[in-house]
């Protein structure tokens, strides 16, 4: 087993995403002091809801929208800060995203880059949360017809989950670290609905063989599995940029293909490892507790290729 | 005619009552109450082994199982209180009277119970206080204990953890006592002998492996700004300034902060090998960089931890093990090094008054002492030096002749000036007190005196109560650190700069520490994760604390 | 929630040109603070949103520290509080000053 040293370093870009905030994230992501933000704090676009819950706002609404250069590159680049209301959608927070991906057919930035870290809709405000969601996944259908890409970013706290889950469904590239966690229906809600012994919510190894980082990336659910740090997911979304898919009807059929035989494939699983198993993975149990490098050398040795698709 | 072999033959009759129910000294688990039921009598002294942590629970359900009618009236003798079968037996009848150290898992319950006199208290105390008894006035007529695995002739392996087992079975076995251990399993040859068979009369296979709670795992995810700025007030104000190398931490986020700030902040400092060499701790998984980057030149621990075995196998220049190469733990022995080998103590604590006395206790939860105080506190009857010892005696200053005073042991609290939910830490009055009204205590439950405390750091500064010659003084220092409680804001200002200008209180910019550098990048570890990695994966992390 | 204000004269206005900075996040134990150059030198207005009622002392006792020790002139800091501790309330206020220094 390969155990390197734990890295003790100061830099920014070797610094743990999962515990960075959005705007350490986004600070760290882009080229050093590129960032412009939109309608930023100072502006005070906050939620017009949550005072009658008596709960405390957030001057961006836990998402920064903006735009700035990654290697030189123009992006827009959209963070939620996943510990103001689990970074959940409400009204502004969704409408900032949806600007910005207008915004994009305007400015035709190199990508649109989504950093995700989001539990869901926010409960107190549902059904401008909702409306949100539909119109943040047509404009990226709308984005990526004209053909830039869009490249989300999944290694926070909350995961991506609920109505984030379905709008990374609609991103062109994913990439995930091994914390990062994307699924629609929660733990919780899967436990709530069908009982513990289909699900207990409080096994958190069965949580992330289920809907963490490793499993979607060897599922394909996600095309990049990263380190950690701010520096490997800025590699990655590098690198994804020019592997992104044409968004054309060529590429659907590709997936809803791929995604049945998915289905045909592993349908009857009761469990992840038996996926990986099937997937040729010599030891599947041990493939949670295997490092970074172990993982991509596992990767690397295993007959899938990567597929333009999720 | 004195008969002088009442006990000898009490004893007897007890194993003859019992011999039906076992093959050898071997009982199935499923005749253990008739067991119980042969050799307990009523208002026997019963040891259940509730340790911190090892529980002897087969026998703590079998206990619950008797006829109260049969076995009535028990005076228990025991460590912990923590499954809550400990607590049943007294709603039974069975148990009437106690004696303990430490109930934190049953706080609440304890609590009711003794409001509502369902249990005749004898006393709360520390664990080697405990033990002491055992060998004086608490000794035990049974002892039901609980070991890993066991041969068909008694001989136990009780393993890592260890902990109060040698010294229960001593004070029960040569005093005409009855030892029944649960095991594990039973072998034909243990791993190594922990406790010898002559030791032991009865053997139980217990239906499942007996319970041990991780108490001694903390998240690095989970340290804050605070701890950390804390921690390094601590390292360079305290461990450099009084070159500390011999200590013990008590459990906490606290003492997880300094642990994990040593091959950092402190390598940074130059203080490899002069601070933090020798160890009574408990396998503290938030230590494992500091050994592993050349800290540590030994550990010895009260008991284990769950999911640290393989890594102290493989480090047996630095614990305590065995010719079997796992952990040998015990908890009296560890305690005595806590209080007379080490020269520093620092733990959190939940309230301290105006004079320094600090208690865990609230209103509504009675924890007990566990080891706490016996750490916390300066033995009187030390008497070899060491630089750090003396220099705290020379501050604590004293009249007459210098030759003829001692040293001090530093006894350091580390307190977050507010709690959960904004609870101020200071107080002008601890709920200790009120318990005591309530329970009708004569003595309030501190678990560390004013005279036994040396230092106080909170994220305001560090309080040297050494160096104060009046109760306004140590007063006012308090006062000093104590933030912005209602404690702090009452304080004398004025005052207070004069006890900064003779040091007394000293700030984090008095000792060259920026506040904005206490940074989460300066932990070795920052995660689980972080340690598995910096163990070689040689550590592994209970269930709840992984997420694979 | 309470809504808190308090206005301060300094001695000097803080070093520094940058137009605003923020720090912090608003979450349980937490909170968010925004810092504008937007007033007199020798002004400090400090208004604070907070989810926990009954502490206004405590922000008092806190802010006037903050403002005694930094000399803050000229900033507007407005203050989203999800209950967090007056330590925490300290760091925030002291990161934030230090950001609005940076050139």
């Amino acid at each position: 087993m390969d155990w390197k040293p734990v890295a003790l370093s100061a830099e920014p870009r070797d610094q743990s995403w999962y515990e960075a905030s959005a705007r350490a994230r986004l600070a760290g992501l882009l080229d050093v002091d590129t960032f412009q933000e939109f309608i930023g704090p100072e502006q005070r676009q906050m939620s017009p809801h949550l005072p009658l819950f008596a709960l405390p706002r957030a001057f961006d609404d836990g998402m920064i929208v903006g735009r700035g250069r990654l290697d030189g590159r123009d992006v827009l680049a959209a963070a939620q800060e996943g510990r103001f209301m689990g970074g959940a959608f409400g009204e502004i927070h969704g409408a900032k995203l949806v600007g910005l991906l207008r915004a994009a057919l305007a400015v035709k930035p190199a990508a649109v880059l989504i950093l995700f870290d989001t539990g869901g809709v926010r409960l107190q405000e549902a059904n401008a949360g909702e409306t949100a969601i539909a119109e943040i996944m047509r404009a990226i259908t709308q984005v990526r017809a004209a053909g830039i890409p869009v490249i989300g970013l999944i290694g926070g706290r909350a995961g991506c989950y609920g109505g984030g889950g379905l709008i990374a469904g609609t991103c062109a590239h994913l990439v995930i670290s091994e914390g990062g966690r994307l699924s629609v229906s929660g733990p919780e809600v899967i436990e709530t609905n069908k009982g513990a012994e289909e699900f207990d919510s409080r096994d958190r190894a069965l949580v992330w063989r289920t809907m963490g980082g490793k499993h979607r990336r060897l599922l394909g659910a996600a095309d990049a599995f990263v380190a950690d740090t701010i520096g490997a997911f800025r590699e990655a979304a590098l690198a994804a940029i020019p592997e992104a898919p044409s968004f054309d009807l060529a590429t659907l059929e590709a997936e809803q293909a791929r995604l049945e035989a998915r289905l045909e494939r592993f349908g009857d699983t009761r469990d992840a490892t038996e996926i990986w198993g099937r997937l040729g993975v010599n030891d599947p149990a041990a493939v949670p507790s295997l490092t970074t490098e172990g993982f991509d050398a596992l990767l690397d040795s295993l007959p899938e290729g990567s597929h333009h698709a999720r | 005619m004195m008969d002088w072999r009442q006990e000898r033959t009490a004893r007897d009759a007890r194993l003859a009552r019992a011999r039906p129910h076992a093959d050898g000294k071997v009982v199935p688990a499923a005749r253990v109450v008739d067991l119980l039921e042969a050799i307990l009598q009523p208002g026997d002294r019963v040891c259940l082994e509730g340790d911190n942590q090892k529980q002897a629970d087969c026998l703590a359900r079998g206990l619950s199982g008797c006829d109260p009618a049969r076995v009535h009236d028990l005076h228990m003798v025991q460590s912990g209180i923590v499954l809550p079968e400990h607590l049943d037996i007294f709603e039974q009848g069975i148990a009437r009277r106690l004696d303990y150290s430490y109930s934190g898992p049953q706080g609440g319950r304890i609590a009711k119970m003794l409001y509502g006199g369902q249990i005749e208290l004898g006393a709360v105390h520390t664990y080697l206080e405990l033990f002491a008894r055992y060998f004086i006035d608490l000794t035990p007529n049974v002892a039901l204990i609980a070991g890993v695995s066991a041969d068909r002739d008694g001989n136990l392996y009780t393993g890592p953890n260890t902990e109060d087992t040698p010294t229960v079975v001593e004070a029960t076995a040569f005093k005409n006592g009855v030892v029944v251990a649960q095991v594990n399993e039973i072998v034909d040859r243990v791993p190594r002998v922990d406790i010898p068979g002559d030791r032991v009369d009865f053997v139980v296979e217990a239906d499942t492996p007996f319970y041990v709670e991780p108490l001694f795992t903390r998240d690095p995810g989970a340290v804050t700004e605070t701890q950390i700025l804390m921690a390094m007030m601590a390292i360079k104000g305290i461990y450099a300034e009084y070159g500390i190398r011999r200590l013990n931490h008590g459990i906490g986020f606290g003492t997880a902060a300094i642990e994990l700030l040593l091959p950092t902040y402190a390598e940074r400092l130059g203080l490899k090998g002069q601070i933090a060499t020798h160890w009574a701790l408990n396998p503290h998984p938030s230590l494992i960089p500091a050994i592993e980057s050349g800290w540590v030149k030994q550990i010895h621990c009260f008991g284990s931890e769950v999911g640290m075995d393989k890594y102290i196998r493989a480090r047996p220049d630095v614990f305590f093990t065995g010719s079997d190469g796992s952990l040998r733990s015990n908890r009296a022995f560890c305690q005595t090094a806590g209080l007379y080998a080490c020269d520093l103590f620092i733990g959190s604590t939940l309230q301290i008054d105006l004079q320094g006395h600090s208690s865990t206790v609230t209103t509504n939860r009675v924890a007990g002492f566990g080891g706490a105080p016996n750490m916390g506190s300066d033995p009187h009857g030390r008497r070899h030096p060491s630089d750090t010892w003396m220099k705290a005696g020379q501050e604590a200053g004293g009249t007459g002749d210098p030759a003829l005073r001692r040293g001090r042991k530093l006894v350091v609290q580390l307190v977050e000036t507010f709690g959960d939910k904004l609870v101020p830490a200071f107080v002008e009055r601890l709920d200790a007190l009120e318990l005591a009204r309530k329970l009708n205590l004569e003595l309030a439950p501190v678990m560390v005196y004013a005279d036994d405390v040396t230092h106080i750091v909170t994220e305001e500064g560090i309080a040297n109560l050494l160096l104060c010659r009046t109760l306004d003084e140590r007063e006012q220092a308090i006062r000093g650190v104590a933030g912005y409680t209602d404690v702090g804001r009452g304080r004398d200002h004025a005052e207070v700069e004069r006890l900064r200008a003779r040091g007394i209180i000293r700030r984090p910019e008095d000792l060259g520490i920026e506040p904005l550098d206490a940074d989460r990048s300066l932990l070795a570890a920052r995660s689980i994760k972080d340690l598995v990695q910096w163990s070689g994966g040689l550590y592994e992390p209970p269930a709840k604390f992984r997420n694979w | 929630m309470e809504k808190l204000s308090f206005r301060h004269t300094t001695r000097t206005a803080l070093p520094g040109t940058r137009a605003s900075a923020i720090t912090g996040v608003v979450a349980s134990g937490n909170l968010e603070v925004l810092l504008e150059r937007n007033l007199a030198p020798d002004a400090c207005h400090v208004e604070i949103d907070t989810a926990i009622k009954g502490y206004a002392e405590v922000w008092a006792a806190v802010v006037a520290d903050f403002v005694a020790r930094r000399q803050p002139g000229g900033l507007t800091i407005t203050i989203n509080d999800g209950g967090a501790r007056p330590d925490t309330v300290s760091l925030r206020l002291a990161q934030g000053a230090r950001l609005m220094e940076l050139p």
